[in-house]
């Protein structure tokens, strides 16, 4: 289907094509200020800033001190720099009785999140790459009732998942939410999978199959380490997913395992007294650090993973 | 039941797994959303009771009030494993629960301490009652039914400071040629609802709204003396017309700095006021029953519950929770921190401002009512908060549609 | 492909997928479909605050769809649905594309595309009901800048507020599509872009007619988790709007759970995720026989 051009239309960027063919030869024309350049850049400016913005105004109300922020603008970058609202977010906030801030439930959002995030991400690797190379029948039945669950308000299944846990006697440990969240990642996350191992050749598997190597072996020494791209993609849902999560983290545990985000709720969501805009927007960034964190590094894996499994036979 | 089974078994190994505490002292975990400054100073002092008695209270606060703090206690009790104690509002909020047998009943406390003596209004202890035993302990009474005026927005305008609701109403112009808005709210449902019932019960009468209320009569709800009560909604509905907060705390703010004239709000507000360090009189009024004659107001306010637990222990630590929360010194601790009025008949809370004091003595005088939650279900507040919030938000919803709603909402009301 | 046609039954051919999806098959029967079937059940009862077993037949459904709010919410539902798919495809499809170029400081592009997904639904409903807000929001600053009458005030404007929820929601998610549609363009061959540019093909022909059909399975993979959250948005309008002005952005997810805890009416909450479940069942069970209904393709 490809169109023999009978006048070589000068795209953008179709200069070289010609040459192409023949192997590159001399310096690769960078033309900067072209005009698809321009576009393309400022268009990705304009964007950006759509995207800054809401950052900047958080950043910068958090360093402001409260007078401040009542006289002036959101957008006005604060007079008189003070870090205060962060450490008060941080240890000092309090949250009903207990007057420690944000770090209390940090270290119960690592403990929840670290288990979750590795056993739901095995299970649905597994099961994507059941679903994805070895069929068998029913698969695809239980398969999309999986897919229907991912629509299902998590307030819908707050009930029958309390009845659940209370016969299995796990309500209220850490065990019990760990297995909550493995269970709703299991949609998404086998999805992911599931297509990601379904886009990858064909023969790599049958050529295993013929060497005598079965479901596990395949998976560990030739499935895994194709798949660096799309587990990066999968732990960065998961980490947002169950690092932000409140509901959960607040109906499954005992205070002593609330995680950050109940305390980022007590903090902000209080219905009476002055509202300290600097200290919730200072915990609000505190508790998006981690995730934050966890795709700066990610990225570079990401686009490193991609270059190294993109050579596609 | 199965509940009890699971229970025992779950509270026992969760009584294993120690909370830390001295020899001899017992860790009861309470649950309760107040979060806030001023709050968290108030169940400091309950904490602070207990602790005196040798237990230890273990903090479980969640912030956000009734729809973020209930599914949790509801989940925690019945998934097996509750908490010492819990927070609801006055009311029915808890009904299911305890008829379902998940509370226990306190009447041997209560019969010891002379429950029914002490607490006044007689019709707190009654909602905490059911089928002749008591399950709650009410520690507070919110009065809803305030308006709060700014001094400084009427001296703009020019009038003076209305002393009741039809005088407000007669100088909103004024406000409104000042560019101030007259009447400041957040447009959540229930706030607008709070306004509502405020104006019933000033203006159409205590009588008519305990027909509504109380007997559930959709006859009256749709009837002249309610339409009239509907016409001075409008009115409120006009002079809120730029009234663009959602929290409460922030139309407040609009009567604190002026910009407002007045807020009809519960007296939780003057909190507010107090942090942002205004007094009352001078820059602020404040009028109870809107200031129309003969104030009523309702008894709203909190009251705590106490999970069935299988430990003798902890079972025992509660009793002496609910005891302390009632004692004389506990209830002047804590209601003057939180702002409320105290349960008890026989405490006098002399530090009380201007304000509270005049709420005391329309308490004194008797003239108390059940507020809504103790008298319709969650449910048809709900039902009818939704309706005040379509109302206030559409100003041209006609006052006829939303009486005929209203009238239907109380009829299939339970 | 009979490698194992020794094994005496079907049910132990493929035993290691088979034992290795016992997870899968266990959630997907006790979870969803238990779950399913217990609210289903419910939603013919009039449980309040507990379940309760008190049969009341098509009540709760007759009441829901005589409820203003309930119908507000649908409309709701829909007009962000189908805003908020298209354009999180077009802008996820777009930036991508636009990364894909390899262009200078990509990483630093792709990290302010993709970390508002870093923070919770409350975050991102809070800060921008604050940039919306008309009193010192963006109104208020270009209003000082010197356009007196420039209006902005999306939030309390009934027509108007669904699509401030859009703004915030596609801030939020189009950081992960573009990511997903990166992993995608990028795993396609270079030989094919310089294949047609060799046949002369432009620049944009080729992303919609060659690129766009190779990438299935990456946008079926986006629709699900688009559509997923769709459905499940609550949070964001909890945070940013509360559900007002009035209940002019009331969703679905919201009404469900504010009748199940706050008006303590179970019965009405289980018939609305009911009516939710049974509009996305619809949806989902032509495509999965489609999807899988032809054996051996993919």
């Amino acid at each position: 289907m490809s169109e023999r051009a009978t006048l070589a239309m000068p795209v953008a960027g179709a200069d070289a094509a010609a040459s192409d063919l023949a192997g590159p030869r001399g310096r690769k024309p960078r033309r900067t200020l072209s005009r698809r350049n321009i576009i393309l850049y400022g268009t990705l400016f304009v964007v950006a800033v759509y995207y800054l913005l809401p950052l900047y105004v958080m950043v910068v109300t958090s360093l402001k001190g409260m007078p401040e922020i009542r006289l002036g603008h959101i957008f006005a970058p604060p007079v008189e720099i003070t870090f205060q609202p962060w450490v008060k977010a941080w240890a000092e906030a309090c949250t009903g009785l207990n007057c420690d801030g944000l770090s209390r439930g940090f270290w119960n959002s690592v403990r929840i999140t670290v288990p979750s995030v590795v056993l739901s991400i095995a299970i649905a690797s597994v099961n994507g790459y059941a679903l994805a190379n070895w069929r068998f029948k029913g698969a695809e039945v239980f398969f999309t009732i999986l897919i229907v669950g991912a629509f299902i308000p998590y307030q819908v299944m707050l009930y029958p998942i309390v009845i659940i846990l209370r016969e299995m006697g796990i309500y209220g440990t850490l065990t019990g939410l760990v297995l909550v969240h493995s269970i709703f990642g299991m949609p998404i996350l086998t999805l992911l999978f599931r297509n990601y191992f379904a886009s990858l050749p064909e023969e790599l598997f049958k050529a295993a199959r013929v060497d005598g190597a079965g479901f596990w072996g395949i998976y560990l020494r030739i499935m895994l380490p194709m798949s660096l791209p799309i587990f990066v993609v999968a732990v960065i849902i998961q980490i947002t997913g169950i690092w932000n999560d409140f509901l959960f983290g607040v109906v499954y545990t005992k205070p002593d395992l609330y995680p950050m985000t109940v305390q980022l709720n007590n903090i902000v969501n209080s219905v009476q007294g002055v509202k300290e805009y600097n200290v919730n927007m200072a915990a609000t960034l505190l508790t998006g650090l981690v995730p934050l964190l966890v795709y700066f590094v990610s990225g570079k894996l990401f686009v490193r993973g991609i270059a190294a499994g993109a050579v596609k036979g | 039941m199965r509940y009890r089974s699971v229970t025992a078994m779950l509270a026992a190994s969760a009584a294993a797994l120690a909370f830390a505490g001295s020899a001899g002292a017992t860790d009861l975990e309470v649950t309760h959303w107040w979060t806030s400054g001023g709050e968290a100073a108030a169940v400091a002092e309950l904490a602070k009771a207990f602790d005196a008695t040798g237990n230890h209270w273990v903090d479980g606060a969640i912030a956000g009030s009734g729809d973020t703090a209930r599914p949790i206690m509801v989940s925690r009790i019945t998934g097996g494993d509750p908490m010492g104690a819990t927070q609801f509002n006055h009311g029915r909020q808890a009904e299911e629960l305890v008829e379902a047998g998940l509370m226990r009943n306190l009447d041997d406390i209560a019969a010891k301490e002379n429950w029914k003596g002490v607490i006044n209004p007689p019709s707190l202890l009654e909602g905490c009652m059911l089928d002749g035993h008591v399950y709650c302990v009410p520690v507070n009474i919110h009065a809803w039914q305030w308006l709060w005026l700014s001094n400084k927005a009427f001296a703009d305008a020019g009038v003076s400071v209305p002393t009741n609701w039809d005088e407000f109403v007669a100088a909103a112009p004024a406000l409104e040629k000042a560019g101030i808005t007259p009447l400041a709210i957040g447009k959540q449902g229930w706030q607008e609802g709070g306004l509502f019932n405020n104006l019933l019960l000033a203006i159409g009468g205590k009588d008519l709204y305990l027909k509504i209320y109380q007997d559930k009569d959709a006859e009256a709800a749709g009837g002249a003396e309610m339409a009239k009560v509907f016409k001075a909604a409008d009115d409120a509905r006009k002079m809120a017309k730029n009234s663009n907060v959602q929290d409460w705390n922030q139309a407040t703010n609009l009567v604190i700095t002026g910009k407002a004239g007045g807020q009809s709000m519960g007296d939780w507000a003057q909190g507010e006021f107090q942090v942002a360090g205004q007094v009352a009189g001078k820059d602020y009024s404040c009028l109870v029953g809107l200031g129309m004659p003969n104030a009523y107001i309702t008894t709203g306010g909190d009251s705590f519950y106490f999970p069935k637990l299988a430990d003798e222990e902890k079972s025992k630590a509660q009793e002496e929770l609910a005891s302390v929360m009632l004692s004389p010194k506990t209830q002047v601790a804590f209601n003057l921190k939180k702002g409320s009025m105290p349960v008890r008949g026989d405490v006098d809370l002399t530090t009380a401002n201007d304000c509270m004091k005049k709420g005391l003595e329309v308490l004194k005088a008797g003239n108390v009512i059940k507020s809504t939650d103790e008298l319709i279900s969650p449910d048809t507040n709900t039902q009818f908060n939704d309706l005040m919030a379509e109302f206030f938000a559409k100003q041209d919803m006609s006052v006829e549609d939303a009486q005929k709603r209203f009238a239907d909402i109380i009829g299939s009301a339970d | 492909m009979r490698s194992q046609s020794e094994r005496p039954y079907p049910l132990f051919r493929n035993l290691n997928a088979k034992i290795a999806s016992i997870p899968m098959v266990l959630t997907a029967l006790v979870v969803f479909v238990g779950g399913t079937a217990w609210t289903v059940l419910y939603s013919f009862t009039n449980s309040k605050l507990l379940p309760r077993w008190k049969f009341v037949g098509l009540d709760q459904y007759e009441r829901l769809w005589s409820t203003p709010r309930w119908l507000v919410s649908i409309e709701n539902l829909f007009i962000y649905g189908a805003l908020s798919l298209i354009f999180s495809f077009v802008i996820g499809f777009l930036l991508a594309a636009m990364l894909d170029r390899k262009i200078r400081f990509e990483d630093t592009f792709r990290t302010i595309f993709l970390y508002p997904f870093a923070l919770s639904f409350i975050v991102t409903g809070l800060v921008w009901q604050w940039l919306l807000n008309p009193d010192f929001g963006v109104q208020h600053v270009v209003r000082s800048l010197g356009w007196e009458s420039f209006t902005f005030n999306p939030l309390y404007d009934r027509e108007l507020v669904i699509y401030g929820i859009l703004i915030a929601a596609l801030w939020q998610g189009t950081g992960l599509i573009m990511c997903l549609m990166l992993a995608g363009l990028r795993s396609i061959d270079e030989d094919i872009w310089k294949a047609a540019r060799v046949d002369g093909i432009p620049v944009w022909k080729t992303y919609l007619f060659i690129v766009i059909p190779m990438l299935r399975p990456v946008f079926v993979t986006t629709l699900v988790i688009i559509a997923s959250a769709i459905v499940k948005v609550y949070d964001l309008v909890v945070a940013q709007t509360g559900g007002g002005p009035g209940h002019a952005s009331e969703v679905p997810a919201k009404y469900v759970y504010d009748y199940m805890f706050l008006g303590q009416n179970l019965g009405q909450g289980f018939a609305a995720s009911t009516m939710m479940l049974l509009s996305v069942v619809i949806v989902i069970v032509p495509w999965a026989y489609l999807e899988f209904g032809r054996r051996g393709r993919r």
